[in-house]
């Protein structure tokens, strides 16, 4: 069985900070991660891999320095990497993130099958979960998003049946491989890499594709120019004109029933409504 | 995406330039997200919303309803007309029964390749997300995801706004020259519209799905539904407590909960204690978790991100409590109480008990 998984390489954005006279990102220094949603598919494809026996390629776009995403992947336990770079992805969209993504998908097929293909649910940076439906979409896959357990694989029949989490419940469904699946968090638990992992991590080769190497002919497709969907404008959100009231108290008791207070003067038929729920009606 | 610093009029793709192609596609359509029966609330929504986008075009808005030949399809057809809309495109095929990708995707992009709307919106609940994207990929138009706020600009173009970089800024999105613009958007962002009263009528326009169900590859095995018991309503919830990183280790998070029984309320948290496994997911409040309105909303330990922000800020009254007077949460919040939570949430759950204790005796 042969299962790719792409990542990305996000910044960790629970250290960004907005510059508080330009209102611009600071990035320099904010250290990188693999995003988080994509060690869920990750470990999943590897749980497969061990069972089912076979590999597992990540796939990264990104800048160069997306190499060092695909090296701690590799160190968990992925088998292969393929870094697809290249200036003419920059700015790209989804729709060209899933382009780019499934042409390299489509080379690495020239050479062997894939039969399933992971992506992380969504990024911490985009959060628009659409890269990996696009992937699937291209490809002509089946799609399986919100997936909460891998439920039976049959390689000989070419079958999956899977969990899907839903509105109200979990749809189980059966599909046909190649799939593309996207995994819910907390579904499993990335695992920590043996030290032969780390060792063939650090001197793995990673392959290293430009949009030409990946057999991307038509360059509109990538980038700006491929991106229907335009950043107008980037901007902080307008302070409110008054912050936030402090309440005066010496003490937390003092402090909490100024509080009570304040909140049912503005909200009298507030009282009246948790009164009646405290009396049970 | 990446949004680096130069100003807009110098990068390619910025001017509206649509081709030829798309000059005639035209009105809003929203998907009415029709599942076992019931059509998510997040549907109304979005014919309220897309109402005012539609009056701000001149054009029509359309529902599109997607489903099984039966009396609960026809009630979502009737639905669409109650929040506002003037028509609306139906597809009823047993194969539209329950959801998977390729019917529900099918349908759609054949219903937009011959009625060619200029903006569809579909809510951002896992059924909507799974089928924006293989929509917005088939179509080869823009797609963007969880906004907060939709508006039309000077030139007719959607400008979709929404949070980046993990919640620090928010950034205005336009798809200039493809159609549809196609955007989601997350349930309670947008306010529940009044429905008309009495009758309702407008126009349908009936449309085979022409599939087969050996054509799809996907099989339904089963639905097994959820235990209701100790499920998360925050989305309807009328009060609110929530609990942010400020309240230390896990342990604490029962002070939480204590207060949130005191009020009947419902409980939560921000993204960080999702991550570090503190509480389920399913009581994420924020952006990529739920969005609330409740009419009192209390943050303990909540320094108050955007992502948090937008998941909250419909609320009537916010109560933030905090020890640093200049956190973020103080810009949005009503009320604040510079403290700890550690002793701050015990005092409010005793002083709330004292109040709202009711003498069992009277008639």
């Amino acid at each position: 069985m042969h299962i790719v998984v792409c990542i990305k390489q996000v910044p960790d954005s629970a250290q960004i900070r907005v510059h508080p006279v330009t209102n611009t990102i600071m990035r320099q220094g904010v250290p990188t991660i693999i995003n988080p949603y994509d060690l869920f598919s990750l470990e999943e494809a590897l749980r497969l891999r061990d069972a089912f026996g076979g590999k597992v390629t990540v796939l990264t776009m990104g800048p160069p320095m997306a190499e060092d995403s695909l090296r701690k992947a590799l160190g968990i336990g992925a088998d292969d990497a393929v870094l697809l770079t290249d200036r003419f992805f920059a700015g790209s969209d989804t729709l060209a993130t899933s382009f780019a993504l499934a042409t390299a998908i489509q080379k690495i097929m020239e050479t062997e099958p894939v039969d399933m293909v992971f992506a992380g649910k969504q990024t911490i940076d985009g959060d628009t979960a659409q890269v990996g439906p696009g992937i699937c979409c291209r490809l002509g896959m089946q799609q399986l998003t919100y997936v909460q357990k891998v439920e039976s694989v049959d390689p000989a029949k070419r079958e999956i049946v899977v969990h899907r989490r839903s509105e109200g419940g979990v749809q189980v469904l059966k599909t046909s491989l190649p799939c593309m699946i996207t995994m819910l968090e907390g579904t499993n638990q990335i695992r920590y890499g043996t030290m032969d992992d780390m060792f063939r991590a650090a001197r793995a080769d990673v392959r290293v594709w430009s949009a030409a190497a990946a057999g991307i002919e038509d360059m509109t497709r990538c980038g700006l120019r491929g991106s229907p969907t335009v950043v107008k404008k980037v901007f902080a959100p307008k302070a409110r004109a008054q912050k936030a009231r402090p309440v005066d108290g010496e003490g937390a008791e003092a402090l909490a029933a100024a509080a009570i207070e304040a909140i049912f003067a503005s909200q009298p038929k507030l009282e009246s409504d948790l009164l009646k729920q405290s009396a049970g009606y | 995406m990446s949004a680096d610093n130069k100003p807009a009029s110098s990068r390619a793709g910025m001017k509206k330039q649509l081709p030829e192609k798309f000059i005639n596609y035209k009105h809003v359509w929203v998907f009415v997200e029709l599942e076992r029966g019931e059509v998510h609330p997040v549907s109304w929504e979005l014919l309220g919303e897309g109402r005012k986008l539609a009056d701000k075009l001149g054009v029509q808005l359309a529902g599109v309803v997607m489903g099984p030949p039966a009396a609960t399809t026809r009630a979502a057809v009737e639905g669409s007309y109650r929040y506002g809309a003037d028509t609306v495109y139906l597809m009823e095929d047993p194969l539209l029964t329950d959801y998977r990708n390729e019917p529900f995707t099918k349908a759609m992009t054949d219903l937009v390749n011959t009625y060619q709307p200029e903006i569809l919106l579909l809510g951002a609940t896992t059924l909507g997300r799974d089928l924006a994207g293989s929509v917005a990929t088939t179509l080869a138009t823009g797609l963007t995801a969880d906004c907060t706020e939709l508006a039309i600009d000077d030139e007719g173009s959607l400008a979709a706004t929404r949070p980046t970089f993990g919640g620090s800024l928010l950034c205005t999105i336009h798809t200039l020259n493809f159609r549809p613009q196609m955007a989601t958007i997350r349930p309670r962002v947008m306010a529940m519209p009044e429905g008309k009263d009495g009758e309702v009528s407008g126009g349908l326009i009936e449309v085979p799905l022409n599939m087969k169900e050996d054509d799809v590859i996907t099989k339904i095995l089963d639905f097994i539904a959820d235990n209701t018991t100790n499920k998360a309503q925050l989305a309807y919830a009328d009060v609110v407590v929530a609990g942010g990183m400020g309240l230390g280790k896990p342990e604490n998070f029962k002070l939480v909960k204590d207060l949130a029984e005191v009020l009947g309320a419902e409980y939560g948290g921000s993204r960080p204690l999702v991550q570090k496994g503190w509480i389920d997911s399913d009581r994420q409040i924020g952006q990529t978790g739920k969005t609330i309105r409740p009419k009192l909303y209390i943050a303990a330990g909540i320094s108050g991100a955007i992502q948090h922000r937008v998941g909250v800020e419909g609320a009537d009254l916010i109560l933030a409590i905090n020890t640093d007077p200049n956190a973020p949460i103080m810009d949005f919040a009503h009320l604040a109480i510079i403290g700890d939570a550690m002793t701050i949430l015990p005092a409010l759950t005793e002083a709330f008990r004292k109040r709202l204790s009711v003498n069992r005796m009277a008639g």
